[in-house]
């Protein structure tokens, strides 16, 4: 930008004060957002980080059709009829996505399932599923962030890399922000790393435990054992990576803080052992608090991933992979999860909701998605990928920034918007009422046996 | 000149900041296709930063960009890419009942291709402590 341009004054600017950022689970609503209303863009984003303000600063209202069919425009009504009818068309039809937009939209995608006897499953599945299965082996010892802003001094970060994903985990919620217990901020916490990487998280830390990739079970499981008077191995290094010396120290730490907390990421989700390894590590937060208070969870990446656990579990009893085909909520996660219904060929409609699977999914999956097999219908706030291989797309408004609504951040704090301006495009509120409203219709007529007003 | 890796995929902010500018960008398809790997990796195939390589495994391959970490950054014997489309057409489809298909850790082989052109210079990599 030239100097000169720079002197311009914006006549029709807005103020957003205390706007959430919803693009990463920490929803950080302390956001002042500068809006040139007449150019319709955000200027300004004090406080966001470099993921918020990129997030804000680059949304633009693009010049394109807000529906198509087979890449042609179309009304939106026309665009809803057609997707309405490649679900009820469908033998297994499958719903996917949910975690970038407001929970108001996610609770009418369980009954649209319901409606057209469907499996219905959450970006989760491929982020914390495995948490979700292991809170219900093992149950989750759990908190706020508030409550870890005023009285945590001992947080331990497993398998993520907040630095480059939650970038104002630190600030806001865990190391450095003065709390009631810890005036002195991070002079009064210990800050450990458990990664095989030497992420910049690692930067952060007072202790850094480069672990042995894929390792993260035994170690658990070894300061699982020390909590019941169990001796840490002479040959942990050789097991694990670390020395023994140092997980006798790091108990010893965990032991005596007064208030632990433990964030985890994909680091123990996505490789081997998967649930065991969160189960492992919630487990070994509940033993802790044998000693002293001891918390965990999952820090979660998308916007409203958290919100669409909650609303799919109020509505079915189940966060994620819920399938309708019997009438009833049936949940069995490598049954009616995502990347297996696509990886087996089953999925013959899959309607995707603010979510990008053909960019991020396991290839077998990517090529049933996009193949002839496989109906494609998105709705989503960008083109991408996906998007741009659907036989139905349609382009909403993004939520935080022209819609609001509630999000729940990744503690489970619920959390209302504040849009900054108006978009040309529909909410994704607005298009799936609609489309619940049609495949309702259609289910009637086609006396489908669950066709009813339930969650209405 | 080949070699066989462990690749972890996984976020970083560029590819965050990317994610926003699009997907369908020049600044996202950029950060997806960068290879990381160890300095000690990279002199044991025989690769510089900007190289051109080819990754494949049982389920797929494609051409990325190599760039060479300073020591300790990355254990030996492993390489990191961010999330995006030529990390997923390794992974496979495979999810043990779980729902999360196996998307860090899988074997890769390395091949090199041709010579990249490098942006900026690199700074030599710190020498190991005694």
């Amino acid at each position: 930008m030239s100097a000169a341009s720079k002197d311009i004054k914006i006549v029709n600017e807005k103020i957003v004060e205390n706007a959430t950022c919803t693009f990463c689970g920490c929803c950080c609503d302390d956001i002042t957002l500068t809006v040139d209303m007449d150019k319709k863009v955000i200027t300004k984003a004090k406080d966001a980080c470099v993921l918020g303000k990129s997030w804000f600063l680059n949304h633009v209202i693009e010049d394109k059709p807000i529906a198509r069919i087979a890449g042609k425009e179309v009304p939106l009504d026309d665009a809803i009829d057609e997707a309405a009818k490649i679900l009820m068309d469908a033998k297994f039809p499958i719903l996917y996505g949910m975690s970038d937009t407001v929970c108001e939209a996610q609770r009418h995608c369980a009954p649209i399932m319901d409606d057209c006897g469907g499996t219905i499953d959450t970006t989760t599945s491929v982020c914390h599923g495995p948490s979700g299965m292991a809170f219900q082996g093992v149950g989750e010892p759990t908190m706020t962030l508030g409550e870890v802003k005023n009285r945590a001094d001992f947080v331990m970060y497993w398998g993520g890399n907040p630095a480059e994903a939650h970038p104002r985990h630190f600030a806001r919620y865990a190391v450095t922000p003065e709390g009631m217990y810890t005036p002195n901020g991070k002079d009064d916490r210990t800050v450990v790393i458990v990664d095989i990487r030497h992420t910049k998280t690692a930067g952060v830390s007072d202790i850094f435990l480069q672990l042995k990739p894929g390792k993260d079970f035994e170690l658990l499981w070894m300061l699982r054992a020390a909590c019941k008077g169990v001796d840490i191995p002479n040959d942990c290094k050789d097991i694990c990576g670390v020395e023994k010396e140092v997980v006798e120290d790091l108990f010893q730490r965990m032991k005596n803080c007064n208030y632990g907390v433990i964030f985890f990421g994909m680091g123990l989700t996505m490789t081997r052992g998967r649930h065991f390894n969160s189960g492992a590590l919630m487990a070994l937060a509940t033993d802790l608090n044998e000693f002293t208070h001891f918390v965990a969870k999952p820090a979660r990446g998308h916007g409203n991933v958290t919100g669409a656990d909650n609303v799919v579990s109020w509505q079915t009893g189940y966060p994620f992979g819920v399938n309708f085909s019997r009438g009833h909520p049936r949940f069995n996660p490598g049954e009616f999860t995502t990347v297996d219904t696509l990886s087996r060929k089953e999925a013959d409609a899959a309607l995707i909701i603010a979510s990008d699977p053909v960019a991020n999914f396991p290839k077998p999956a990517i090529d049933h998605l996009t193949s002839d097999k496989c109906k494609l219908i998105s709705i989503d706030t960008k083109n991408t990928p996906t998007s741009e291989a659907a036989h139905v797309s349609i382009q909403t408004s993004t939520y935080g920034i022209n819609t609001g609504g509630t999000v729940y951040r990744m503690d489970d704090v619920p959390i209302s918007l504040r849009p900054a301006f108006d978009s040309p495009f529909p909410s994704d509120l607005e298009v799936l009422t609609k489309l619940r409203k049609k495949v309702n219709e259609l289910s009637k007529k086609a006396n489908r046996p669950y066709a009813t007003k339930k969650y209405m | 000149m080949k070699g066989q890796l462990i690749l972890i995929p996984g976020r970083s902010s560029k590819q965050g900041v990317g994610l926003n500018k699009g997907k369908l960008k020049e600044e996202y398809i950029r950060v997806t296709t960068t290879l990381e790997l160890s300095f000690e990796d990279a002199q044991e195939i025989g690769l510089e930063t900007a190289d051109i390589v080819k990754i494949s495994n049982h389920i797929g391959e494609t051409e990325v960009q190599v760039k060479v970490l300073k020591e300790g950054k990355l254990p030996v014997g492993y390489a990191f890419i961010p999330y995006g489309p030529p990390s997923s057409c390794l992974f496979d489809g495979e999810t043990c009942g779980s729902g999360m298909p196996a998307s860090k850790g899988m074997t890769i082989d390395v091949e090199f291709i041709k010579k990249g052109v490098k942006k900026k210079t690199v700074l030599p990599p710190r020498t190991a402590v005694s």
